[in-house]
């Protein structure tokens, strides 16, 4: 696993800040871009995996029990899984500073 | 052995990108750079060069088509002029940032409004903080020597950044002149394949160009300024080399007849050559005068220019470009910053002339001369003085 770019020095930086390795977005904290994140009330939850299909960062996954949840590591907090959600699981809340 | 060859420049151009057997060729053609793209485009048609042309919509699209054919590793070579440079601006700053050597020749150009086709520095000063190795040139000679260098220093693993060769449009570009054009033996021997050390390969993937959030930007930008910084040494020792294998030597910075002159002047370019004939002329009539001719313009030789002008009491500088609204000459405005912080530093003089192809003869060069020792003398209520402006 190579450095985390807020790691890395001007010296780490590849030829022209190459990436050399794959999925090196990953890495990339999108989270901290959020004003807003998902809140989850699993009760309503019908499964039907919608959320996982609309989110346009691909960071739903299903967990062991079936319930559909984001990965706060890169949710921008767009809300669009709170908008298309049938059962009004998810309510999107301001983060607190 | 090499052949004297009576050529047009930009054919001579040509004829040294066959010689260095480039890879791809892609350019949109534009006046006054149009010969050097149209010859390359009848080597390749004929068979004569084995290499891609590839004909595109627009200068922003041929610089493009050069950032994918250096990744791959390919030798590549475009050309442009003027608008065709500004058109290509946002691209000019991928090529340095992602470290593609591409070697580019600019026929330099005047910028519209009123449209002008003719020479001055305007479009090489807009793209002045690129991060492109940018180096002028001042006869046909120098031009094909600078661009078969260009491909060393730009694909040297020390380096790889791309290499613009600034020629004066038509003062230069469309001159037939007498040059020593190399055999392909010599250029082989000098020019080793160009091995671009992480190229786009399906077998071992990278990304190029990819996301830079602020916590690794600056990072990124810095490794890229040292980079440019630390490539002057290795264009020194290229350059060097290149005066070894063909006996003729370049340096960043050139001095003519400097001997103890207290006047200095200094120029970019094709120009250089009228300024010495104004220089000879001066000194055979007994004024210790020389000239500095700045080659180098990118990274920009501070040590070099510090110990040209060490000596003298004044030091002229002629631009062919305008800082609108600004400090006067970009030339002189960086020449002014470099030596700033110097204890014992020459009285400077700017001077803006040579605008839009309009030529400075070499009576025009001793009247600036004079004009600028006596705006040393007495000073000025202006930031610089524009030459020839009819009144």
């Amino acid at each position: 696993m190579p450095k985390k770019e807020g790691d890395l020095t001007w010296k780490d930086i590849e030829i022209g800040g190459m990436a050399t390795e794959p999925g090196s977005t990953r890495q990339y904290r999108t989270g901290d871009w959020r004003s807003q994140k998902p809140t989850y009330d699993f009760d309503k939850c019908i499964k039907c995996g919608i959320c996982y299909i609309f989110c346009p960062d691909a960071c739903i996954s299903q967990d062991a029990s079936g319930y559909f949840e984001a990965d706060m590591y890169h949710c921008k907090g767009c809300g669009i899984c709170a908008v298309e959600c049938p059962t009004d699981v998810i309510t999107m809340v301001d983060e607190e500073e | 052995m090499t052949t004297k060859v009576g050529m047009e420049v930009s054919v001579a151009i040509g004829e040294v990108v066959k010689l260095a057997s480039a890879d791809v060729v892609s350019a949109y053609p534009i006046t006054p750079q149009t010969h050097i793209v149209e010859h390359l485009a009848e080597l390749v048609a004929n068979g004569e060069l084995d290499a891609e042309f590839i004909p595109v919509e627009s200068e922003h699209s041929a610089m493009s088509a050069c950032l994918g054919s250096a990744a791959v590793g390919a030798r590549t070579f475009t050309a442009t002029a003027g608008q065709g440079l500004e058109l290509m601006h946002e691209v000019l700053y991928v090529a340095s940032s992602m470290r593609l050597p591409i070697v580019m020749t600019v026929a330099n150009r005047a910028l519209s409004a009123p449209l002008s086709v003719w020479g001055d520095h305007s479009d090489a000063m807009a793209v002045r903080d690129t991060g492109w190795i940018q180096i002028f040139t001042e006869n046909g000679q120098e031009v094909i020597d600078t661009v078969m260098c260009a491909f060393r220093i730009a694909e040297d693993h020390r380096v790889l950044l791309p290499v613009m060769v600034h020629l004066d449009g038509f003062h230069l570009s469309h001159m037939i002149e007498p040059m020593l054009l190399p055999e392909q033996g010599e250029v082989d021997q000098f020019l080793p394949p160009n091995q671009y050390p992480l190229p786009l390969d399906p077998n071992k993937p990278v990304t190029m160009g990819d996301f830079g959030p602020p916590n690794v930007y600056t990072e990124a930008k810095w490794a890229q300024e040292v980079n440019l910084r630390a490539a002057k040494k290795v264009i020194l020792q290229h350059w060097s080399e290149f005066g070894d294998a063909f006996g003729r030597r370049y340096s960043p910075v050139e001095c003519y007849r400097c001997e103890d002159a207290r006047v200095l002047l200094l120029t970019m370019g094709s120009f250089s050559e009228t300024a010495m004939a104004a220089i000879d002329k001066m000194r055979s009539e007994g004024e210790d005068v020389g000239l500095v001719r700045l080659r180098l313009w990118r990274p920009f030789p501070f040590d070099e220019i510090r110990e040209a002008v060490k000596d003298a009491e004044v030091l002229i500088v002629l631009d062919r470009a305008l800082s609108f609204g600004g400090p006067g000459g970009p030339v002189c405005s960086e020449i002014k910053s470099a030596l700033y912080q110097v204890d014992r530093r020459p009285k400077i003089v700017s001077f803006v002339g040579g605008l839009g192809g309009r030529d400075i003869t070499v009576d025009g060069f001793e009247e600036i001369v004079n004009r600028g020792i006596e705006i040393s003398q007495k000073g000025s209520a202006q930031e610089f003085e524009i030459f020839g402006v009819r009144e």
